[in-house]
């Protein structure tokens, strides 16, 4: 009897073992700003105002979650793999890195060929970096978690070098490369409505929201509907069953790996072609790192990763509000909830998932008798 | 002559650097010769290396700070463990889940205490471990060679790194000749068997954590207190990673684990020593690249000597007693 028909129904696999995780997560971070001396029920309307309250706070929002869509997707395409990537730090870092050059290679002939290089450069370059971890624990047997943890220092390195070397704006101070030349970068929501009648406030969300969601359709199609993605699942799932079937694993490691290693590459595209308009060092800000919450939020499938998004957006855009209201809350604290989301969605799936279960064999027990 | 004044320089800090590193790599070895992950090693350095700076500075005592930067480690310790042994979940995402809340808890504590910015305030000599001079390191200082080398390498440590020399054989010796190391070591390779042995896995695994959250505990405890003199920000830069790429390298035994710290730490006091450094040949290494040495030498390490066959087999894998 045990363990037959155990799968809950969608809604409770989908919306009620989620929300319940994240309840958990706020509940800690709530006692922890109740900690601090604040009232985390103040905290979190002002974070929602901060969120949503405003058009100008829903662009950020959204912008922010442009960011986590595409290192959420660039974990989860590698946990399907059964490779965990937390080098998504150091490979959006790297294709921020290709896409600039690319930008600079061709920017001054024609700002449409820049972009497409651009788009093209990031995603190969976030690639790239991905590949040598991967090459190394399918051939090596090195322990991807550390590579990837040691490719993201050795990532930021290489861009500090770069940007007070080579990359630095001929003149400045600061770690940053020159301006692009003008015309070369995404076009920005508020300018997009515009051309289409609409006013919305200012905001740097921009075309990279749309590429993003068309990285999501791909993924998901990739996974879910072609032979390429059903043979990666069965990788992640049973490396002896996939190696009977004939599958090469040693490649599914290295290509899964890449493709992560590109999307999070593309997250490059939003912040440094989106916003910045120049290279920035340590752009990337933790969004890669945030990338791992969100695709354990999303239940690792695509549309659970974008909703799990907009929810960082919000917790990003809000608690920038929230930490201008309060004092004693600072964005590290933004941090701190993404962890707890982290071991509450990831590691604790247990907790509420097994009396959930019983309670639903009960039920089914009960109606069919 | 000058060269060997640069030595041993070197040597000096290397012992200094490798502190932390072996203190954390024999946590992780304890962890994961129990059968449980370690990659919240980094997390855990850091809880404590806030809580002993922040307990130091409130009291003015460093041995407070190494009881609040040890029970913080343990307390994390202790989530892994639950996380890991009684909800049988993914070990590696409870270690990272720990590594990131860390790093943004210490710093909003730090600030919400402070109010420097997210650091805690810059500890006086006698609120810390600072180096001791051991006996006739003065007067052995004029005697060639051997002198210079009491002197200069053996004496002039903090304590913990002289605790570390104590703890390392002391480890060593639990897991190899004690009833509780076979049974650390057996709960490792096959809980099955411990388990049919009448012996608990569970209990024997949150030891295990435990003594890996009081080690690594020391290791934060020396980065603030001892070899510093604040928490600062993210100060553990990746040491926690380092110290389990040391234990792999190290194959999972107590020397070859010391010895691979040794080399991170010589590595690490090499790049503190090459910046701004004109070298014969090459000429100046832009400091990013020094900075970068021992990653990439933790992923050469890595690459060179996989360690998949040595690790214990049921590492990473949750326990389920069958019913």
């Amino acid at each position: 009897m045990a363990g037959a028909n155990k799968k809950l129904p969608l809604w409770a696999e989908a919306g009620l073992l989620p929300t319940l995780n994240l309840l958990a997560a706020f509940l800690v971070s709530g006692l922890v700003i109740w900690g601090l001396g604040e009232d985390p029920f103040l905290a979190l309307s002002l974070l929602v105002d901060g969120a949503f309250g405003f058009q100008e706070a829903i662009g950020y929002t959204f912008y922010y979650a442009t960011n986590f869509v595409f290192t959420g997707l660039a974990v989860s395409v590698a946990y399907h793999a059964g490779l965990f990537n937390i080098g998504g730090e150091g490979q959006a870092m790297l294709g921020g890195l290709g896409l600039t050059l690319a930008v600079f290679l061709v920017g001054d002939t024609s700002p449409f060929l820049a972009i497409g290089l651009a788009i093209l450069g990031a995603a190969v370059f976030g690639a790239a970096w991905a590949f040598i971890p991967a090459w190394l624990q399918a051939k090596r047997g090195s322990h991807i978690v550390i590579t990837t943890i040691m490719f993201n220092f050795i990532a930021s390195a290489l861009l500090a070098y770069l940007l007070v070397g080579p990359l630095q704006r001929p003149g400045g101070q600061m770690p940053e490369s020159a301006d692009f030349p003008a015309g070369v970068g995404l076009v920005h929501a508020h300018d997009l409505l515009a051309m289409m009648g609409m006013e919305f406030e200012q905001s740097p969300l921009n075309v990279s929201a749309l590429i993003a969601l068309a990285c999501t359709f791909a993924v998901w199609f990739m996974l879910t509907r072609t032979r390429f993605g059903y043979e990666l699942r069965v990788v992640g799932k049973n490396h002896s069953a996939a190696r009977f079937a004939g599958i090469p694993v040693a490649r599914m490691t290295i290509v899964a790996m890449m493709l992560s290693g590109a999307l999070a590459g593309m997250m490059g595209l939003n912040e440094i072609l989106g916003e910045q308009l120049r290279l920035i060092g340590n752009f990337t800000l933790g969004y890669g790192f945030v990338g791992i919450a969100v695709a354990f939020m999303g239940r690792n499938h695509p549309v659970g990763i974008v909703l799990a998004a907009i929810l960082f957006g919000a917790l990003y855009q809000g608690g920038a509000e929230l930490a201008f209201e309060m004092p004693n809350i600072t964005r590290d604290l933004i941090v701190m909830i993404q962890g707890l989301v982290i071991l509450f969605a990831g590691a604790m799936e247990h907790l509420f998932r097994d009396p959930i279960e019983r309670l639903f064999m009960r039920f089914r027990a009960r109606e069919a008798a | 002559m000058e060269f060997f004044a640069d030595l041993t320089l070197l040597i000096d800090s290397t012992f200094r650097t490798a502190t932390p590193l072996v203190l954390a790599g024999l946590a992780g070895l304890v962890a994961e010769r129990s059968g449980i992950v370690d990659i919240g090693l980094e997390g855990k350095m850091l809880a404590a290396a806030f809580a002993a700076a922040a307990a130091a500075a409130v009291s003015g005592n460093p041995w407070v700070g190494m009881v609040a930067g040890v029970l913080a480690s343990m307390f994390l310790a202790l989530i892994h463990g639950y996380v890991s042994i009684a909800q049988r979940g993914n070990q590696i995402v409870s270690g990272m889940a720990i590594n990131i809340a860390v790093a943004g808890l210490a710093p909003t504590l730090a600030n919400f205490w402070f109010h420097q910015g997210g650091q805690t305030p810059l500890l006086g000599d006698e609120a810390r471990f600072s180096a001791i001079t051991l006996p006739f390191a003065e007067r052995l200082s004029d005697v060639p060679v051997l002198g210079q080398l009491y002197t200069e390498i053996i004496s002039g440590h903090n304590l913990v790194t002289y605790l570390t020399v104590l703890i390392i054989p002391a480890v060593a010796w639990m897991v190899y000749r004690t009833s509780f190391g076979l049974r650390l070591r057996a709960v490792g390779e096959n809980p099955e068997a411990v388990d049919t042995a009448g012996i608990s896995v569970t209990k024997l695994r949150y030891q295990a954590v435990l003594i890996g959250g009081l080690l690594c505990g020391l290791s934060g405890v020396v980065l603030s207190t001892g070899m510093g003199a604040a928490f600062i920000r993210d100060m553990s830069a990746g040491k926690g990673y380092l110290a389990l790429a040391a234990m792999i390298f190290g194959r999972w035994k107590p020397v070859p684990t010391l010895l691979a710290c040794l080399l991170f730490g010589f590595v690490d006091a090499l790049q503190g020593r090459l910046q701004g450094e004109n070298l014969p040949l090459i000429g100046e290494i832009p400091v990013q690249f020094t900075i970068m040495l021992p990653y990439v030498l933790t992923v050469i390490i890595l690459a060179g000597f996989a360690g998949k066959m040595d690790a214990p087999k049921a590492s990473g894998i949750p326990y389920e007693k069958d019913h």
